[in-house]
């Protein structure tokens, strides 16, 4: 496949069509909070599971395989995607856009003109609070746009909303 | 009427709040007033709901008002939780009036009108209900732009009205189906709420001497017929009752305009300018019937809700000619095939589920003493089915540009295709799951700020749809392209 010609038959000077990563890695730091995030989760499976073992004296045998199971998992689960995760969330804002890729296994880029952006917030729950970090959502007309940057610096983040909130200003319309 | 000042719904409203809620119970309280055994307290009940509804209908009478000023609309509302509501008029994009039977007995309508923000259902500015005149006054004026405009009526021009040979299509939906199991569960929950005793009258007696002493097979024949009968007529009723008078108008203050129903009628209007695109749906039977059904990509209407209709099932042809009156451009281009590869991803992910479920159900006859027919006919029926679905779902998959808009079209037994207008394209998104990378393949998402805030191209080729987004919205996505 060549990509060089378009359906309208306009010739694209772009020889081969790739997204590139997003300019900025989010702040190492997300990685210790993936990995608690995803082990609190594990947990709380784990010891809904343990609970009819201890209860029942007669534990069978089965109950302990998918605890074994769970178990390994979990860990594996927990060792892995954080840094799967690191390698895959980046972000960046240029004069016209905000561009975001998110995920591991699943990935996925998102894509919004400053021009029709409508609002742009900034989140801290208790867990990124504990590591310093913030997710900067930057919402659409869309019910499907919203891009979301998490994991970011909370200095960084500050600078991110600025940033944007200036350049929308500069743009006149009902951004739908 | 002053526009300033202050408006009431009409006073009649508090006869027909409640009388349409009492016209849904008719069939229960007739049978439970003839049918069953009245006692007291059940007759207490129902007396004490009929005050109760009236009671509310005049609260909410009392407490609702509202107002239209140069700039906004403004609604009032709520007996136990006050509402104020407050538009700006510029940013209403639908109007859609809709009176229901116990309305049109007062020559009333409902005025709900749409915005370009999301709305979840209930919200949004809802008049309930003006007059008929007055409703039809006040569409013209949210949706007129120039305030100097004379309200005066407007032209229309007529894009597609009924036609009696598009009921053949009613019976090629799954709608009658669904009604008829919804009549035959309530019908015998309500028997046996109510001890009719049905399972003692002669002709149930008969009935079920007959099922006795026949084949199987001629007792699933008579199931077949007697369903396929019955969801027949339903799904014929429920046209009629949906689509009687269908018409679809361009009126010259530059809004389309839907009018249909036989006793609840309903009439949306859509702003022009604010129509981003129409989805093309035809689900399986329909398409093997030759029909499609159309529906407006807009803000301000909640797309599940039946209120973007735009052409009620009908001919594939006809459809085709009403998107493009109503685009004003022609959409129906040759779409361009996706990758050999997304057919097996198409067939993993449509065998994989029925495969598990014979699997299990072998299991079970092995294991917990099933009978082997589930298995038998999961094997025979249902893998292959799902094999043939998958490989339609792949032709189904296709993507193009028109100048004006991109199109994409998916699925097999709910096939659909929209045309999106490429200047409502506001962002994009682009998907890739850990069998697609390996695939190469991606899935993009068009997001927009009309009906279902985005539209997929799924399993198209890696660069074929980043090159297809690229041409779409111009200047937005060559910057991220390596």
């Amino acid at each position: 496949m060549t990509g060089r010609r378009g359906r309208l038959g306009l010739v694209s000077d772009v020889e081969e069509h790739r997204l590139r990563a997003p300019a900025n890695l989010v702040s190492p730091r997300a990685k210790g909070l993936w990995a608690l995030r995803a082990g609190l989760g594990w947990l709380v499976v784990l010891v809904g599971q343990a609970v009819p073992l201890v209860l029942s004296a007669a534990a069978r045998p089965w109950l302990v395989a998918t605890l074994a199971a769970t178990a390994v998992l979990g860990v594996a689960h927990t060792a892995v995607m954080p840094w799967w995760r690191y390698r895959v969330h980046r972000w960046e804002t240029t004069a016209d856009a905000v561009f975001t890729r998110a995920g591991w296994a699943t990935q996925e880029w998102r894509l919004a003109p400053v021009s029709r952006v409508q609002t742009v917030d900034t989140a801290r729950g208790p867990l990124q609070q504990l590591f310093g970090l913030a997710t900067v959502t930057v919402t659409t007309a869309s019910a499907q746009g919203p891009v979301t940057i998490e994991g970011l610096d909370e200095a960084v983040a500050a600078r991110i909303v600025d940033e944007l909130t200036a350049t929308t200003q500069a743009t006149r319309g009902d951004a739908t | 009427m002053n526009e300033r000042e202050w408006g009431r719904l009409n006073p009649l409203m508090i006869v027909v709040r409640p009388l349409n809620e009492l016209l849904g119970l008719v069939p229960v309280l007739f049978a439970i007033l003839v049918v069953g055994d009245v006692d007291l307290i059940r007759l207490g009940i129902a007396v004490g709901t009929v005050v109760l509804v009236v009671l509310y209908g005049l609260l909410s009478w009392l407490t609702t008002k509202y107002r239209i000023t140069e700039s906004r609309v403004e609604l009032h509302k709520g007996v136990l939780f006050r509402q104020q509501l407050s538009i700006p008029r510029d940013r209403v994009r639908t109007v859609d009036l809709t009176a229901k039977l116990g309305h049109r007995l007062f020559g009333l309508s409902a005025v709900r009108v749409g915005t370009g923000k999301q709305e979840a259902k209930g919200e949004g500015v809802s008049l309930d209900a003006v007059t008929a005149a007055e409703a039809d006054r006040l569409r013209q004026e949210f949706l007129r732009r120039a305030p100097e405009a004379a309200a005066a009526p407007v032209e229309e021009h007529q894009l597609s009205i009924l036609d009696k040979a598009w009921y053949r299509y009613a019976p090629l939906s799954l709608s009658g189906l669904i009604g008829v199991g919804a009549v035959v569960g309530f019908g015998a929950n309500l028997a046996s709420e109510l001890d009719l005793g049905l399972s003692d009258s002669g002709a149930a007696r008969s009935l079920s001497a007959w099922v006795t002493s026949s084949s199987t097979a001629a007792v699933a024949l008579a199931c077949v017929v007697v369903v396929l009968v019955f969801s027949t007529l339903a799904s014929l009723v429920g046209y009629l009752l949906q689509n009687h008078g269908y018409r679809l108008t361009r009126q010259a203050d530059g809004t389309l305009r839907v009018r249909r129903g036989l006793l609840t009628t309903r009439s949306v209007s859509v702003e022009e300018e604010k129509l981003r695109g129409v989805v093309r749906h035809e689900p399986l039977l329909l398409r093997l019937g030759g029909g499609a059904r159309l529906s407006a990509v807009t803000t301000g209407l909640a797309s599940e809700s039946g209120s973007a209709l735009l052409l009620p099932a009908a001919h594939a042809a006809e459809a085709t000619r009403v998107t493009d009156e109503v685009l004003g451009s022609r959409v129906d281009v040759t779409l361009a095939k996706h990758p050999r590869r997304a057919l097996s991803r198409r067939l993993v992910r449509a065998v994989t589920p029925s495969v598990l479920v014979v699997l299990v159900l072998a299991g079970l006859s092995l294991t917990a003493s099933w009978p082997t027919w589930p298995w038998v006919t999961g094997a025979v029926v249902l893998v292959p089915a799902s094999v043939l679905v998958a490989f339609d779902r792949y032709r189904g998959l296709g993507h193009g540009l028109t100048p004006r808009h991109l199109v994409s079209r998916s699925g097999s037994l709910n096939r659909s295709t929209v045309a999106l207008e490429r200047a409502g394209v506001i962002g994009w998104k682009v998907r890739q799951t850990f069998f697609q990378r390996r695939a190469g393949l991606i899935t993009v998402t068009a997001t927009t700020a009309a009906g279902a805030g985005g539209y997929e191209v799924i399993d198209v080729g890696e660069e074929q749809g980043l090159a297809l987004a690229d041409e779409a919205a111009p200047g937005l996505l060559r910057q991220f392209l390596a």
